[in-house]
């Protein structure tokens, strides 16, 4: 059936992430972004009132909205990112709702991973504490775009001006004295208890003309970061169809135009692109991000791993890496281990060359640094000028386990 | 602001620093690039002048899931999709097509029928394999019954017994990839897997042994006998799914449109009555003007009551529809909270 009448109103999507300690009230802000968006729907509302009342609980716990699983229901708590989505008029987001436990540092880093914004929650009353210059150098590490701290349970200190901007100037000074400083950030006074400033203004606080949360989801630059770097194109897979050869990958930055003279690493061998398909359609440019194939006016022995990029831009390639790394897995990362780095569409042997300041190796979600050595070169971009070209996992060879992920510096 | 002065300078905080006007004209603008919400007054990189719209997002759904269905053919030796003819998997099929243009697929399909399917959806899935010169494996439940390896359950519910079929199916054919269309958005377990999900070799899934995600980044790496099971819609909603629908023009089969169909009443739910064993002598049927939201097996998938002809209508009534897909229409995930998580742990989708 075919009946399409009007063209469809498309919007936007946004990716992001929350983080917060334990009790600063995530699962209710998470849950109020959720319910006063209308994008929680009855039959969830009312599965949850169930639960809650099962809990012998009186109102409905907004946070079994996001705790999906047997064990985190049982113990009450978020064991690992679960994703979330809604939408409005105007954007599609996707919330990567990430524990706040110091013991899941790797969930968060997995959260801010795709995350183009992050929100950093605080307590009011609290203010900026241990756990929160975490979710700050996480959010910094990871180079998320954007940055919101959440300043919650306004309402617990009296909408205090004055308490908002000591927490925001504390969070400044704080983001600016990361490794990895933060740029900027934009600071929301919010009470996801009682809704203010999550997705309505708040009445309570008039000194405060910035946007809600809602607002800054929705108005938010997406998608920024990639294009404002050189093309990257990671072959994935050749199409073959007749004598034709086509390069299929995702554009993972800039842009790419028939008549680019590029250069396919690591072999070094240079050729001109002769056209560029966006998903079975014949296109003027390609850009980040695009899921795309292209021909080469050259007859070249390419294939899964080889990366394509302008002649006149085009990243140095090396054996010796060196990055900043999160450990994701339960067993420790020691100096000599043997691993597979999976870096774009390529997998290489590496060896751990060194773990400065770590003697007896990385154990589980640890922030640290790594020198590697590979079996063959790398064709990297340092993280901080593209998340796509710039991240790696080390993979346990023996098991295939995804043990550690790393940002090239 | 005084207390600036103690501010590192290449921070900003927005609040203190945003004006009135340029908050109107974020709030104003939709489209155009949208300008910056953020007020920056330390030192940033200066952007070129950008041209490019804002990708919309069914073209960013859409260059993922392509991206994942590339991932898989360039990683895996045997993969397959999970084809049953319902909007799901055709959207899947669609991807596909589209990620491997101009040549073919160089994937095969497989269907678990559990031998309640609704025939039009039957007929459309042939169809759809015909059409694109695919080749279509088909694991039955009712052969598994009728064998007397599988026994038919009180309930007449066949959605639990196919996963024995599914993974003797990925066995014998040594599948190592296994497509699916489930989405993250359907159900509170879902909204845990993974996009590249490790399966042991009884096909089983362990919510708390999952291999972090990050980036684009997938590791596909198994045992022999195991296999990964993947999932290239997982970041789509209900919605997503009929707007691309409606944007690809893509053919479903009938059912998914308001028709009129003779259903009877059982656990609030309008089941189509049929050879699978509906209604019983105090289940009167009668006919309503009806359309599916999901299409699975007969005997627990229901109708809604529905006027919505066209995809235009079917959006809208979506749109404004307070109840989830499967909450709507789903006997089989109200067995009990964690239905569809013990589900998935013994190989279902």
């Amino acid at each position: 059936m075919t009946t399409t009448t009007t063209p469809l109103a498309e919007t936007t999507l946004l990716r992001f992430a929350t983080a917060g300690s334990v009790d600063d009230g995530k699962s209710t802000l998470v849950g109020r972004l959720l319910h006063d968006s209308k994008s929680v729907l009855t039959d969830q509302l009312e599965a949850v009132e169930h639960a809650s009342r099962n809990r012998g609980q009186d109102t409905p716990d907004l946070a079994l909205l996001t705790d999906g699983l047997r064990a985190e229901r049982e113990q009450g708590i978020t064991i690992d990112v679960a994703y979330r989505y809604f939408a409005t008029a105007r954007r599609r987001f996707i919330l990567a709702d990430t524990p706040g436990h110091v013991q899941y540092t790797r969930n968060m880093v997995t959260g801010a991973s795709t995350a183009e914004l992050a929100v950093v929650l605080v307590d009011a009353r609290n203010g900026v504490v241990e756990q929160t210059r975490r979710h700050a150098a996480v959010a910094a590490l990871l180079r998320v775009p954007h940055v919101v701290l959440a300043v919650n349970k306004m309402d617990l200190v009296d909408w205090s001006e004055k308490e908002f901007l000591r927490i925001s100037e504390d969070f400044a000074r704080c983001a600016a004295e990361l490794d990895h400083p933060m740029t900027e950030f934009t600071a929301i006074p919010v009470s996801a208890l009682t809704g203010d400033n999550v997705v309505d203004r708040s009445a309570h606080m008039d000194w405060y003309t910035g946007p809600t949360l809602l607002d800054h989801l929705e108005t938010v630059r997406t998608d920024d970061t990639a294009a404002d770097t050189p093309a990257r194109l990671p072959v994935q897979y050749v199409i073959r169809h007749g004598d034709d050869r086509w390069y299929a990958g995702q554009l993972a930055s800039g842009e790419l135009r028939a008549g680019d003279a590029v250069v396919v690493l690591p072999s070094g061998v240079t050729s001109t692109v002769t056209a560029v398909d966006r998903l079975g359609r014949r296109v003027d440019a390609a850009y980040a991000l695009d899921s795309v194939s292209v021909r080469l006016a050259d007859d070249l022995d390419i294939g899964r791993g080889d990366l394509i990029a302008p002649v006149a831009e085009a990243p140095a390639l090396t054996r010796d890496v060196d990055a900043d790394v999160c450990h994701l897995h339960d067993r420790a990362l020691r100096v000599g281990d043997r691993v597979l780095l999976r870096h774009t569409t390529r997998t290489v042997k590496a060896i751990v060359r060194d773990l400065p300041g770590r003697p007896d190796g990385l154990t589980t979600n640890v922030l640290g640094r790594i020198r590697l050595r590979t079996a063959e070169p790398l064709a990297a971009d340092p993280y901080a000028a593209s998340r796509r070209t710039g991240s790696f996992l080390l993979i346990d060879p023996a098991d295939g386990a995804t043990l550690t992920a790393g940002m090239v510096r | 602001m005084n207390t600036r002065t103690a501010v590192p300078a290449p921070t900003t905080l927005t609040t203190l620093t945003m004006s009135t006007a340029t908050r109107a004209d974020a709030r104003g603008t939709h489209t155009g690039p949208a300008p910056r919400t953020d007020t920056v007054t330390g030192p940033r990189p200066t952007a070129p002048e950008r041209v490019r719209p804002e990708r919309s997002h069914l073209d960013s759904l859409e260059s993922e899931a392509v991206h994942i269905f590339r991932e898989v053919a360039g990683e895996f030796e045997r993969p397959v999709i999970l084809f049953s003819g319902g909007k799901d998997s055709i959207v899947m099929l669609h991807l596909a097509l589209k990620a491997f243009a101009p040549a073919p697929i160089p994937f095969t399909l497989l269907h678990v029928d559990t031998g309640h399917n609704f025939p039009e959806v039957l007929d459309h899935r042939d169809r759809a394999v015909a059409a694109h010169g695919l080749r279509l494996h088909i694991a039955s439940v009712q052969d598994y019954i009728d064998a007397g390896t599988l026994r038919e359950r009180p309930d007449g519910t066949r959605n639990p017994l196919q996963t024995v079929p599914l993974t003797e199916a990925i066995q014998q054919h040594r599948f190592d990839a296994v497509f699916g269309g489930g989405r993250r958005d359907e159900e509170k377990a879902r909204a845990k897997e993974r996009v590249f999900s490790l399966r042991d070799e009884f096909s089983q899934w362990d919510p708390r042994r999952q291999r972090p995600e990050l980036w684009q980044l997938y590791n596909g790496r198994h045992a022999p006998g195991e296999h990964v099971r993947v999932f290239p819609i997982s970041n789509w909603t209900e919605l997503d799914v009929w707007q691309y629908i409606q944007r690809e023009r893509i053919e479903l089969p009938e059912i998914y449109f308001a028709h009129h169909r003779e259903v009877f009443d059982r656990g609030g739910m309008w089941l189509t009555a049929g050879d699978w064993g509906g209604p019983k002598d105090t289940e009167p049927t009668e006919t309503r003007l009806v359309r599916y939201r999901t299409v699975g097996d007969m005997s627990c998938t229901g109708a809604v009551d529905s006027d919505a002809t066209t995809l235009d209508a079917v959006i809208a009534e979506i749109a404004a529809s307070r109840l989830t897909e499967r909450g709507a229409t789903r006997a089989d995930d109200k067995m009990s909270e964690a239905a569809m998580e013990d589900r998935k742990r013994e190989g279902y989708f």
